[in-house]
């Protein structure tokens, strides 16, 4: 006598303790703590605050933990708790000219003021793997300075805007609305744009970037200014009148210079791409530029060559890792009820392409 | 269960999700975006319709959840426990018991109510997305009630293969104005989609509700000399004996040997406490 499947229940159950079992791995070697992932692995606790678009270092440190170091599934733990917080307000736009530069460079001019700040970057080192690293634990040397320069740092886009060199900053004057309260629907504005692509998947954006410099859709990117440090984050009290600093942030901005010879609408001049995100997040500020300014090709009255990082569409419809792994890994539940409609429909064309269906036709 | 408000969205969202399902009851078949939000549990797994149950539900509701027409599958069971836990609502495997019902791929074989909802989990609202990936024409088509494109697609699979090929997610006329994709549940359950009970289809990914009020017209796209053909396999039940149920196949050794038993497993079991019985007899091939 067959008897149906049953116990899912319990699977599930058992399955959850297994989870955890693995996510403590060896239990001789001592269980790691949310400081350390905090302080020890920086740049990944940035990735998913930046993606998960909560500022939030603890928070996401205790996600990297719980996920296991799957650095989706730590974002996804952080996009699921922040839609359960109140908004109680919108602070007043950054101001990244006074920036605490932990590091700021341009590519463009080999001196400018304010100077070029190295700052804490992998670019010169040589990857070799430290053994010492892994015998003697921390032997590292002490850097001179470590301390941000705390003078306003301005900006290098300003000093070719003197001479009307590059396009003016675009300017949209519209509220921002908030991608996480409102259906996306397109086209959309370059406000959802960049705010879409500030919480989109860094590979993905990595991959649309790459396909420009490759020429799909090349517009010529050099590194005007990226810059890393610290900001203030300042909210305005409807009953005091005036803003008050709630916090600091770290943050990475990009802004690229784009050579651009001219179109219909526009002249010759230098054209802008913008990349702004939470935490050091170098390689995904830059990847964002690149694709901000392919996707601007329609209001600098460029030809669309039907390159996909030019295609708000596709990239806006495709960028969310979140919504991309979860459709991608449901293909893994249970799709007995339309395999078996499958099933019977190839059967049946089958029946009907068969030779015997087709000499029977003919006669 | 203090942590989080009653079925865990907040009443701001609950008003604008009952907003969306509102319009759609009012437009059937129509896509309404709404604000979807992330859930804790993952886009494919059903957030669109858990978001409208969250909405919908009141404590004295008692619910069902199915996937593939089993209440024991595994996210079915996940999700009913969600809302066990953020709801504290009382549930059930019983279709007529339940106010409200979920369901992934499949319409129960018992008729529902006027005082029941059923909702859908919906991956891909969109039923023209296969032909159009672009969401700003799919949605200009839909206002001109331009469909030529569906009806050539399904003109040249008959042309082809002498059949259309879609055989689930197969695509419906709503009031006779919006084509309307019913999820993806088997053509088979297509007949079904006129009934007494309300529904309602969310996407959670995809940021859409759409619904069909009591008694809708709801009318399978065909052609006269090829008319919609809600088939199953040519079997029944292997233990209730069903003749007019939907069957899942189920392999049951290493040398061909399967069997077809209902999908609806509450509708099998209650049929076998009623004393049916199939013939549990395997057969050889499946053709």
């Amino acid at each position: 006598m067959y008897v149906a499947a049953k116990g899912g229940e319990r699977a599930i159950e058992n399955a959850h303790a297994w989870l955890a079992e693995e996510r403590r791995g060896d239990s001789s070697v001592a269980e790691i703590e949310l400081a350390q992932i905090r302080e020890q692995l920086t740049l990944a606790v940035d990735r998913v605050m930046a993606e998960g678009s909560l500022y939030d270092p603890d928070l996401a440190a205790l996600a990297i933990k719980q996920a296991r170091g799957d650095l989706i599934e730590a974002i996804f733990l952080v996009r699921a708790y922040r839609t359960t917080l109140p908004r109680f307000g919108a602070s007043r736009p950054i101001d990244t000219t006074v920036m605490a530069c932990d590091r700021r460079i341009s590519a463009t001019f080999k001196d400018l003021p304010g100077g070029q700040i190295l700052g804490p970057t992998f670019d010169y080192t040589h990857r070799l793997l430290e053994f010492k690293l892994a015998a003697d634990g921390d032997t590292t040397p002490r850097a001179e300075a470590t301390v941000a320069s705390l003078e306003p740092v301005p900006h290098v886009m300003g000093f070719l805007n003197r001479e009307g060199l590059i396009e003016d900053p675009p300017a949209e004057d519209i509220i921002p609305p908030d991608l996480t309260r409102e259906p996306l629907e397109l086209p959309a504005s370059r406000a959802l744009r960049l705010q879409a692509l500030a919480r989109a998947d860094e590979g993905f954006l990595l991959g649309l970037a790459y396909s420009t410099q490759r020429g799909y859709a090349r517009n010529h990117a050099f590194v005007g200014e990226l810059r890393i440090g610290l900001v203030a984050v300042e909210l305005e009290i409807p009953e005091l009148g005036f803003a008050i600093e709630i916090g600091e942030i770290t943050v990475t901005e990009c802004e690229t210079v784009n050579q651009f010879t001219g179109s219909k609408t526009e002249p010759p001049q230098f054209t802008r791409g913008y990349g702004l995100v939470f935490g050091q997040v170098e390689r995904k500020a830059i990847s964002m530029a690149l694709v901000d300014r392919a996707l601007r090709w329609q209001e600098l009255g460029e030809d669309n060559v039907g390159a996909a990082a030019q295609d708000n569409e596709f990239v806006l419809s495709h960028c969310d890792n979140i919504q991309a792994t979860g459709f991608l890994e449901h293909i893994k539940l249970p799709h007995y009820v339309d395999f078996q409609s499958e099933l019977e429909l190839v059967r049946k064309l089958r029946r009907a392409a068969s030779p015997e269906a087709r000499r029977d036709a003919a006669e | 269960m203090s942590d989080y408000n009653f079925a865990y969205l907040d009443e701001q969202t609950k008003r604008m999700i009952r907003r969306a399902i509102l319009k759609g009851l009012a437009i059937p078949g129509y896509q309404v975006p709404f604000a979807s939000r992330e859930m804790p549990m993952p886009y494919g797994w059903g957030t669109g319709g858990v978001q409208v149950s969250a909405a919908i539900l009141t404590p004295d509701d008692c619910m069902k959840v199915i996937d593939q027409g089993a209440d024991d599958t595994t996210n079915a069971v996940s999700i009913r426990k969600f809302f066990e836990r953020t709801a504290g609502i009382e549930t059930t495997t019983r279709t007529s018991e339940a106010d409200v019902i979920q369901t992934r791929h499949r319409i129960p074989e018992e008729p529902l109510t006027e005082d029941q909802i059923l909702v859908y989990q919906v991956p891909i609202p969109e039923p023209l997305r296969f032909l159009e990936p672009r969401e700003t024409e799919t949605r200009k088509m839909h206002a001109l009630e331009e469909y030529g494109l569906m009806h050539v697609k399904l003109f040249e699979d008959i042309a082809r293969h002498g059949a259309i090929t879609t055989s689930y997610a197969y695509p419906v006329r709503a009031e006779g104005r919006y084509v309307m994709d019913p999820s993806p549940i088997p053509k088979f359950d297509n007949p079904k989609l006129s009934m007494a009970a309300i529904q309602i289809f969310g996407a959670g990914r995809e940021q859409r509700i759409y619904a069909l009020p009591p008694h809708c017209e709801v009318v399978s796209l065909d052609f006269e000399d090829h008319p919609f053909d809600p088939s199953k396999a040519p079997h029944p039940c292997g233990l209730c004996g069903a003749e007019t149920s939907y069957l899942d196949e189920v392999i049951i050794d290493d040398v061909g040997g399967r069997l077809f038993v209902c999908s609806d497993t509450d509708y099998c079991e209650t049929r076998r406490a009623e004393g049916h019985r199939g013939d549990d007899q395997v057969s050889e091939t499946a053709a």
